[in-house]
């Protein structure tokens, strides 16, 4: 068992740093339990004022590095919307532009 | 005055109903007044582990409702006549415990003993998050292994948030326990080190109870092991944990078993 062990690396230092890593990510994601589920709501929440979407081709991805995180946003729009979509995407905004005056 | 302990951990297995039986124990030993208060409605042990299983006849659910008074719950210990049991139901009502309900037993408890010590489920549902709500000092147990750090951290967070002292804006005094620990294993690089979990979690450490047969032994005999065994390597780690929750400086070292030829044989060869 002991030569066994000879070749085998420790396993501790292996669990620690995952752990660390781990760790690191949930704390971050602490004071917002589900930050990506909030987001991805309250993004679809305006986009789908303006286009027809459907929630279930749309991709929030975030990741976090070290130094800066990305968030990506994936929306798929169906392409029969798309004339429709155009036209609500000019109208709204005008609409919107008009009443924050 | 009386202080309100959680012992909790997030993950299950580690060790809660079992440590808190034996710090209960601990503490109760030289007449202090102890009581131990099991919180896992619809799977409660803590009976079973002390011994008292047979004796239980209204539990924390019946208190609540006013089904029964608080002393015709209590149970009291047969070894020790300090140490005091309040078991949970074994009926699976998730409601059964309301907020209001359970601040008004520890209330009650408040007047009568000097340590409440609440057993929290495992989870991170109502039963222990009610466990912990009105605690002043909370036991983290934690076995060194990435699975329950991991779930310890994410008690930590609840204690930092959600316990009645942090929403006032106070601190409350957390400790970890760290349970079923090999010296050996770590030292072989096979097992988190106490150092890593220390850094890992940053709370400070209460105690160190070694892996021993001694636990299991205890439990099936349904004693507390600083009753069943009070000189066994973890009744002995209990102790000390015991006596740093009465504030007294004991040093830091992790109790063994007392070693035959063999085992320092083994131990030599291992290291």
């Amino acid at each position: 068992m002991s030569l066994f062990n000879f070749f085998r690396r420790a396993s501790a230092p292996i669990a620690r740093e995952r752990l660390q890593i781990l760790l690191a990510h949930e704390r971050n994601a602490g004071s917002h339990p589900d930050l990506l589920g909030m987001l991805r709501e309250e993004i679809l929440a305006v986009i789908g004022r303006h286009v027809a979407i459907d929630p279930d081709k749309v991709q929030i991805k975030l990741d976090r590095g070290k130094s800066v995180s990305t968030l990506e946003i994936d929306i798929e729009i169906p392409n029969r919307e798309q004339m429709a979509g155009a036209a609500a995407r000019f109208n709204p905004l005008a609409l919107d532009a008009g009443r924050a005056c | 005055m009386a202080q309100v302990l959680v012992v909790t951990s997030g993950k299950g297995g580690v060790g809660k109903t079992t440590s808190t039986a034996a710090l209960g124990a601990a503490l109760a030993h030289d007449g202090t007044k102890v009581v131990v208060i099991d919180f896992d409605v619809g799977l409660r042990n803590l009976d079973l582990v002390m011994g008292a299983e047979r004796r239980v006849v209204f539990d924390l659910v019946n208190v609540i409702n006013g089904v029964a008074k608080l002393p015709q719950a209590l149970i009291r210990d047969k070894r020790l006549e300090s140490l005091h049991l309040l078991p949970a139901s074994q009926t699976r009502d998730k409601d059964a415990l309301t907020e209001d309900g359970v601040a008004k037993v520890i209330d009650e408890l408040r007047e009568k003993f000097d340590w409440i010590i609440c057993d929290s489920p495992a989870g991170i549902e109502r039963g222990a998050t009610l466990a912990m709500r009105y605690a002043d000092t909370a036991i983290i147990v934690t076995n060194p292994e990435v699975s329950s750090v991991r779930d310890s951290d994410r008690i930590i967070g609840l204690l930092d948030s959600k316990t009645v002292k942090a929403e006032r804006g106070e601190r409350i005094d957390k400790h970890l326990l760290i349970t079923r620990y090999s010296s050996s294993r770590a030292a072989r690089g096979e097992m988190l080190s106490i150092d890593d979990v220390l850094e890992i979690l940053s709370t400070p450490l209460l105690g160190i109870i070694p892996e021993s047969q001694e636990v299991l032994r205890a439990s099936n005999v349904g004693s507390p092991v600083t009753l069943s065994n009070p000189l066994s390597a973890p009744a002995r780690a209990y102790f000390d944990a015991a006596r740093r929750l009465k504030g007294e400086q004991v040093s830091m070292n992790v109790p063994s078993e007392t070693r035959g030829i063999f085992n320092r044989l083994f131990a030599r060869k291992a290291a």
